[in-house]
């Protein structure tokens, strides 16, 4: 069982304007990346899971291989710094993505 | 046209710090633009409503002086953008004072541009009626009246187009009003005749200072060099290298989408984008796309007033109130409630969040709880200081003595880290508008100032 944080180099959430927050996966391997990409393990359905949202709410579901990177945009509930708001900066947002289990099923 | 143009950002956000010999490095050759970024939405809507910054006075200083020994001397123009956080005109004008301080005090001359991006409401009620401004993602509200009546602070990204009319004008120094990250940085490239894609691609990568390298930080410096052809990055300090990796996952950061950035008036596209090291440390980008838009766009950012609020931090360490704790917080609330009855329900929100159990993703969180302590912070939204004040007051006095079912603690519930425990935040914003607007010419007004001893 390989966690999607073991492979990789960078795993990070952050605001992309104060109503979204983007995760960006990166890997400083092509083989390490291309395993992940290859493994379906991530997909826009297994981080809908994770983050228990609706795939609606996944803007945007990229693999950018000239970067070894898989960008993940997702709508914020409460846009940030509104009251409620849990994650100013959206900084903190990823770590459900860490888990995910990049050889299971 | 130069064969290349040289733009060094201090750091990726003024008032952050860098190291002076980082940035004094740059010099060793001929630079034609010192640019820092100061603002950002990152920090939240208050910045902007309340006309404040998140960095000192002191800090920005610090930093405009080292800037400018190196700008004033040598005739290289020094920008900043989006000045003092969130670059409306409270912003714009502290930022000023500051730089007048700064020439005065080390007797230095300089004309000044200075960019407004503020818009009124009555404009924004116009432009809204005529169908040009719509929601930037779908999650959005479209805007109603009410709400750009509400909305006391309304600034709107400029691009790079009355930053090169500075330029154009000679100003020594520009104070950019709220600007779209890159374009204080693009601006200096096009003026020199460059690409359009290079350089707003590299004012991407340069507005947040050296974090594109590694390790990477906002708090050091780092060099751009525009050619006909692609741009280099490199570092500063020999501490830090840059890497193609770090600086290809840095045209990633923060950004909705990978390869297509959205600017006032274009996209970039850089799908078709390379990065290779010509030479240690030294990065070099081709084929960065600037693809101007149909219709000429600009993002609006707005702040209305939602609340006030008054919060308190606590710990617990009980576990008979960690095992129910959401019980017992629907009734500490209720109780809460029937003590104020003459308050409406409507008027007033209360919040708890559990630090180390699930404050940070709330409802989303996946991991069960297997702490024996949790931080509690709860507060009190309302429509006046007071209200909130007295609301908390009651709630945390209620909370500490709370008898819940199968206490044996019986002398109190929260152990505070302060005294007072409750702590009066002030107002609270959101961001009310973040809206495309379609404009016909650039809206941007420009001022020039003459500033310091003529000799």
């Amino acid at each position: 069982m390989t966690k999607l944080y073991e492979l990789a180099k960078v795993l990070r959430s952050k605001n992309s304007g104060p109503f979204e927050v983007t995760m960006d996966v990166l890997f400083d391997q092509k083989a390490v990346y291309e395993r992940v990409k290859r493994s379906n393990a991530v997909t826009k359905e297994s981080v809908a899971k994770a983050y228990n949202i609706n795939l609606s709410d996944i803007h945007h579901f990229v693999f950018f291989d000239p970067a070894l990177g898989i960008k993940i945009t997702m709508a914020r509930e409460i846009s940030s710094g509104t009251a409620g708001d849990r994650d100013v900066y959206g900084a903190q947002q990823h770590a459900p993505l860490m888990n995910i289990d990049v050889d299971g099923e | 046209m130069k064969s290349a143009v040289r733009i060094v950002s201090p750091c990726g956000m003024l008032g952050y710090g860098f190291p002076k010999e980082s940035f004094n490095h740059a010099f060793d050759q001929e630079i034609h633009g010192i640019v820092v970024d100061a603002g950002s939405t990152d920090a939240g809507p208050h910045k902007l409503g309340e006309g404040v910054s998140i960095v000192s006075k002191r800090a920005v200083k610090k930093d405009l002086q080292i800037m400018l020994a190196k700008g004033i001397p040598n005739k290289i123009p020094v920008i900043v953008g989006s000045a003092g956080g969130a670059g409306a005109r409270p912003h714009v004008e502290s930022t000023l004072s500051i730089l007048n301080e700064i020439i005065e005090e080390e007797g230095y001359h300089a004309k000044i541009a200075v960019i407004w991006a503020d818009f009124d409401q009555d404009y924004i009620l116009q432009m809204q009626q005529d169908g040009k401004i719509k929601p930037l993602t779908e999650n959005i509200p479209v805007l109603t009246e009410e709400v750009i009546r509400e909305t006391t602070s309304i600034v709107a990204q400029m691009g790079h187009e009355p930053i090169l009319n500075a330029l154009h004008e000679g100003a020594d120094i520009i104070v950019c009003g709220r600007a779209y990250d890159p374009s204080p940085f693009a601006a200096v490239g096009i003026f020199h005749g460059m690409d359009e894609g290079l350089s707003y691609h590299l004012g991407k990568i340069l507005e947040c200072g050296a974090l594109c390298a590694e390790p990477g930080t906002t708090k050091d410096s780092i060099l751009g060099t525009i050619y006909p052809d692609s741009f280099t990055v490199q570092s500063l300090n020999p501490k830090r290298t840059c890497t193609t990796t770090s600086v290809a996952a840095h045209t990633f950061y923060e950004k909705e989408h990978p390869y297509f950035l959205h600017g006032p008036g274009f996209m970039l596209d850089l799908s078709e984008c390379t990065f290779t090291e010509v030479s240690t440390g030294v990065i070099k980008v081709e084929n960065s796309k600037y693809v101007p838009s149909m219709t000429q766009s600009i993002k609006l950012e707005g702040a209305r007033k939602t609340a006030y609020r008054t919060f308190v931090i606590a710990g617990i360490r009980d576990p008979l109130l960690l095992a129910n704790i959401e019980e017992v917080e629907k009734e500490v609330l209720e109780q809460v409630r029937n003590y104020y009855p003459e308050i409406p329900k409507e008027d007033y929100s209360i919040n708890f969040y559990h630090y180390g159990k699930n404050a940070v993703l709330g409802h989303n969180e996946p991991e069960p709880f297997r702490g024996h302590e949790i931080g509690v912070l709860f507060e009190v939204l309302a429509g006046s200081q007071e209200l909130a004040n007295s609301l908390c007051a009651n709630l945390r006095s209620t909370y500490l003595h709370y008898g819940y079912e199968g206490r044996k603690s019986t002398a109190g519930n929260l152990a505070f880290p302060f005294a007072p425990s409750d702590i009066s935040f002030g107002p609270v914003y959101e961001f009310s508008i973040y809206h495309l607007m379609e404009v016909e010419e650039n809206p941007f007004a420009i001022d020039f100032l003459e500033v310091g001893k003529n000799d």
